[in-house]
């Protein structure tokens, strides 16, 4: 097994706090082992920054196997890196290759402010989910799963996008930084099944009132988002999400604010 | 505000409203290359002189053609007020631009409209103006003998300033005097510049359909499974392919006449 046998150049995004202007700063990052993850990458980096006394890099991390949706760098012009439905934790330093100069930035968006180097505030993601991702349901003894059936093809497509870890990544990969792609999968999770149906219409409407609330753009369907999604959600959610919505504000009763649990 | 304004004011209500333009438009194009069909007759310009009579006197077409250049107006106005949106969405930009995957013309919506919308207002001060309020074109008479169905043309000069057009029937000859935009399409389309401007525009148009109308029918979340194929491919091939081709072929057609006059 080769192990630490690559040299590399990364210019990071170093800002110190949301309110000052931050810069790249060029590091080398010495006797890399391609085995190691892109994360395992900068924690050597930084053991060094520490022990010449230098702030070290700040990065979101958490569970590092591609589920909780904290890591989120901006790889050399692709979110999570260059390879395909993965996250940054799950990108290995054997897809670079030895003196290849690596640019990493934070997730670039108004909503997603920076708040130290390569870690953004994505708060506003679970805003959207407050004002509307859940069912509200009196909770008790579980009932029969086979009591409410549902046709393979829906449960299929609604636990597809369940899968989302609400990273950012497709706001980040979006030329408009539009989060359209995370709220219509948070819909579609719900509004397929039949326990999301009571609130689905409110539902759609208050949570597309959050989003447009905090600043993200709007969809141009690209499709970027879909390409760069590491768990990827498709872009048929986003005309899903579209149709509830005018379903909703055209043609049903419901208002934003008829969510049970919202209040 | 009121519930109404509220859904059109949304992000989602203001595509909405591009989604519905944009695709009104897009079927005014497939009557604009049917009409214009006619530039491929070799009649002298009487079909094409007499249909763009038709159209500007005919009431149902001018209520339709005002709907029209509402629809370009509302349609422009929204594109720049959405992506002024979304530049504002992202203030500071990346170092390394996205590689992320998706087509050309997707990422270009802006610079292929404003092409567009260059080429409309050149296009209609050219041909819709002249044709309405300016003076400048001249008449032609047709004289077709209702016998034999020979049609001969030549000059017509108004006796009345305000002279609009006129048909009558003479001894079996049936006499149409309409405006000779048809002339108007020669001189402009023998010029190359022109023509490559033309042409140009008309790329612009097939690459800004290639993804206007399919994205379109995603913004209206009519997007399915089974007709989706449908939608793509007939954004891709008919309004793609076919419609600007089609439209490409009228000036170079005529700046190919043009050469061999």
């Amino acid at each position: 097994m080769s192990t630490g046998n690559m040299n590399l150049t990364l210019k990071v995004w170093r800002q110190k706090n949301s309110q000052t202007a931050g810069k790249f700063v060029t590091y080398k990052a010495e006797g890399i082992s391609e085995d190691m993850s892109f994360l395992e990458m900068l924690d050597v980096v930084n053991e060094s920054l520490t022990k010449k006394n230098d702030e070290p890099i700040y990065f979101d991390h958490d569970c590092r196997e591609g589920i909780c949706g904290s890591c989120s760098l901006y790889i050399n012009g692709h979110p999570h890196g260059p390879k395909k439905a993965i996250t940054t934790c799950q990108l290995h330093m054997r897809t670079f290759s030895d003196g290849e100069t690596i640019t990493i930035e934070p997730w670039r968006s108004a909503a997603f402010p920076v708040i130290k180097d390569l870690g953004t505030d994505r708060s506003a993601f679970d805003r959207i989910q407050q004002a509307g991702g859940f069912i509200s349901v009196n909770t008790g003894g579980a009932q029969d799963a086979n009591a409410i059936l549902i046709p393979k093809v829906v449960a299929d497509e609604a636990f597809n996008s369940a899968t989302c870890i609400g990273c950012g990544a497709c706001v980040a990969a979006c030329k408009n930084a539009s989060a359209m792609l995370f709220v219509s999968a948070k819909i579609t999770q719900l509004g397929l099944l039949p326990q999301g149906q009571p609130e689905r219409y409110s539902r759609v409407q208050a949570m597309v009132a959050q989003m447009d609330e905090e600043g993200f753009g709007n969809c141009t369907n690209t499709g970027a988002c879909e390409a760069e999604c590491p768990k990827e959600i498709t872009l048929t959610n986003i005309a899903r999400m579209n149709n509830d919505f005018f379903s909703a504000k055209l043609f049903r009763e419901e208002h934003a604010h008829d969510h049970t649990g919202g209040e | 505000m009121s519930e109404f304004k509220q859904t059109f004011n949304s992000s989602l209500g203001k595509k909405l409203i591009m989604a519905l333009t944009g695709l009104f438009l897009c079927t005014f194009l497939i009557v604009h290359l049917g009409g214009n069909l006619l530039l491929f007759k070799h009649d002298q310009g009487f079909a094409f002189n007499s249909y763009a009579n038709f159209l500007t006197h005919f009431p149902p077409i001018e209520v339709i053609a005002y709907i029209l250049y509402i629809s370009i107006i509302v349609h422009a106005v929204y594109a720049l007020v959405l992506t002024l949106k979304n530049r504002s969405a992202r203030p500071v930009g990346y170092a390394v631009q996205p590689k992320s995957d998706a087509s050309w013309s997707s990422k270009n919506m802006g610079l292929l409209g404003s092409i567009l919308l260059l080429f409309i207002v050149i296009h209609m001060s050219d041909f819709w103006f002249s044709y309405k309020y300016d003076n400048v074109l001249k008449f032609k008479e047709y004289r077709t003998d209702l016998a034999t169905n020979v049609t001969t043309v030549g000059e017509y000069v108004p006796q009345v300033a305000d002279f609009e057009r006129s048909i009558s029937t003479e001894n079996n000859v049936e006499i149409v005097r309409v405006k000779d935009i048809h002339a108007r399409v020669q001189e402009s389309f023998s010029k190359l510049w022109y023509v490559a401007f033309y042409v140009i525009a008309i790329a612009a148009v097939a690459f800004h359909l290639l993804h206007g109308f399919q994205s379109a029918f995603r913004t209206l979340g009519w997007v399915h499974r089974k007709y989706q194929p449908i939608v793509y491919f007939f954004g891709t091939w008919f309004f793609g392919v076919i419609i600007p081709i089609g439209f490409a072929l009228m000036p170079i057609y005529y700046f190919y006449l043009s050469l061999n006059k």
